[in-house]
């Protein structure tokens, strides 16, 4: 359902993205691991259409995001770094504006979408509570609610459970997990056992490049018996 | 296009939600009408007419509509909002004219506000409604012409007092190409020909704004504001699509 081609990206005269190239197919929970600075964000930013990449393309569902993203983005959901959100609007506004920008104009349509996202997200208590107010984990459920609430094929999140509280943290991912079988999925995340408890392939990448992708088993056969940041720490040391 | 009315919305309403609607309106309406009082001689003139208050507004408006136009896009940079947008499955051009037009109402807004000064006219004397109505369209009509600019220029920066500045010098710059002092600089100073200097002028807000405020809508001068519009707009979505 995703596939990514040799994507690059400079910055001035910094590779941020150096040919990433993997798929992800239907029922896949990508992880995608990688030190600060390895160019999680920016690839995932280049798959959903935001910034256009310098060489290679994504393809999601067949389309190519650099031929026609809105297309692409119709199918995604993402859930950006530190989930942005307009400030001043209702938590129930904010859905309500983004269910009509995903084609949910009637009223009785749009408030079915906008409740379901809550619910899935827990947001019920603060729901006519604007988002400045929000503390830091609700404000990231309100960025995850907002991907989820087209039910799209395809979910990008960029740390989604970064600022959950644990009990929520193992809420997200049974929700990732339970919703998974008929989606693909790529999460970015710097909790290692993340890793273990929902994907089923990882992808790591320092510098730009994808240095492993694999089955999590896999990864740990590499070195038995070494933790998974042991692991982690042998194919990204070129990287401080 | 399907996508700018839900655009339209959120930015429109979104005035609303903070008290920044709340003080512009009142700036604007205050300061427009006082101009008028004091400045305008809106009563002395003895005559029912707007034409003191309209006097002002290509130079309140250097002001105002920055003021009113500057958070557009910069704000959206800076909040990490943009991001969030320009991965809705909407093509920046529906973003920039949805988020235009809202801005563009709410500066309609601001100016039909003055309408208790018209009815006050036509209490008093017995004013004439065509040129008022076409002082109004005008107004609007430049007003617009304003805000592309800034719209344009808050495109270009995450940083607000930057956009703010930059809106104000481009539209100083529009203002003054239009005034006679700068005819006659050009003409006598410079010893440009009248026929230059009257080409200059063309490029100037003053110059189409002008015969509104007597009552004369001149398809010319209408041309002149869409064309603004849509010429700061079109580099509007190649600054964000950069
Ligand atoms: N707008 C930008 N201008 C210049 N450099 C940038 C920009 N955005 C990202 N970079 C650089 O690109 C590199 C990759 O950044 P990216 O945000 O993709 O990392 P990441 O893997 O998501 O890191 P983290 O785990 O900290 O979120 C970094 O070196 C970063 O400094
Ligand atoms: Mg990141």
């Amino acid at each position: 359902m995703i596939e990514v081609k040799g994507l690059v990206k400079t910055y001035g005269t910094k590779r941020a993205v150096d040919g990433v190239t993997f798929t992800v197919k239907r029922g896949d929970i990508l992880g995608f691991l990688g030190p600060n600075g390895a160019g999680k964000s920016t690839t995932m930013k280049m798959i959903t259409g935001f910034l256009r990449p310098d060489a290679g393309t994504a393809m999601v569902d067949g389309i190519d995001v650099t031929v026609d993203p809105v297309a692409v983005k119709q199918k995604l959901g993402y859930l950006p770094e530190s989930a942005p959100a307009y400030p001043e609007m209702t938590v129930e506004e904010f859905l309500g504006f983004i269910a009509e920008v995903r084609g949910f104009r009637a009223a009785d349509a749009k408030r079915a979408q906008v409740d379901r996202a809550i619910n899935l997200t827990h947001l019920a208590p603060v729901r006519k509570q604007s988002i400045e107010t929000l503390s830091k984990g609700f404000k990231q459920r309100v960025g995850f609610a907002q991907a989820l609430l087209h039910d799209p094929g395809v979910l990008v999140l960029d740390e989604p459970t970064d600022g959950l509280d644990p009990n929520q943290k193992n809420e997200v991912r049974s929700l990732i997990k339970n919703m998974a079988s008929a989606k693909a999925v790529i999460l970015s995340t710097h909790i290692l056992e993340e890793v273990d408890a929902i994907c089923n392939r990882v992808i790591i990448i320092s510098r730009g490049k994808v240095v492993a992708d694999e089955t999590p088993e896999r990864l740990r056969a590499r070195q038995p018996g070494a933790r998974l940041d042991e692991i982690f720490r042998t194919l990204t040391h070129g990287d401080i | 296009m399907r996508q700018i009315s839900p655009i339209f919305k959120r930015e429109f309403v979104g005035y609303f939600r903070s008290p920044v609607a709340y003080v512009f309106l009142i700036v604007f309406l205050l300061s427009s009408v006082l101009l008028a009082f004091f400045a305008g001689g809106f009563f002395r003139g003895r005559v029912a007419t707007l034409e003191s208050y309209f006097y002002f507004h290509p130079w309140l408006f250097l002001f105002l509509v920055p003021a009113a136009g500057m958070r557009l896009w910069s704000e959206e940079k800076r909040s990490g909002t943009v991001e969030l947008l320009f991965t809705l499955p909407i093509t920046t051009l529906e973003a920039v004219i949805g988020k235009f037009l809202a801005a563009w109402a709410f500066l309609a807004l601001a100016i039909l506000m003055s309408f208790p000064m018209p009815i006050t006219l036509a209490y008093l004397g017995a004013p004439d409604w065509g040129v008022i109505i076409s002082g109004y369209a005008g107004s609007i009509l430049m007003g617009g012409a304003y805000l592309g600019v800034c719209s344009l220029m808050s495109a270009l920066t995450k940083n607000q007092v930057i956009s703010f500045v930059l809106s104000v010098f481009i539209c100083v710059i529009l203002v003054l190409l239009g005034t006679s002092m700068f005819s006659g600089f050009m003409t006598g100073f410079l010893g440009m020909p009248v026929a230059f200097a009257d080409a200059i002028a063309n490029f100037s807000y003053l110059t189409h704004f002008d015969a509104f405020t007597k009552g004369v809508i001149d398809p010319k001068d209408v041309l002149f504001f869409f064309s603004l519009m849509g010429f700061t707009l079109f580099l509007n979505v190649v600054a964000l699509e950069r």
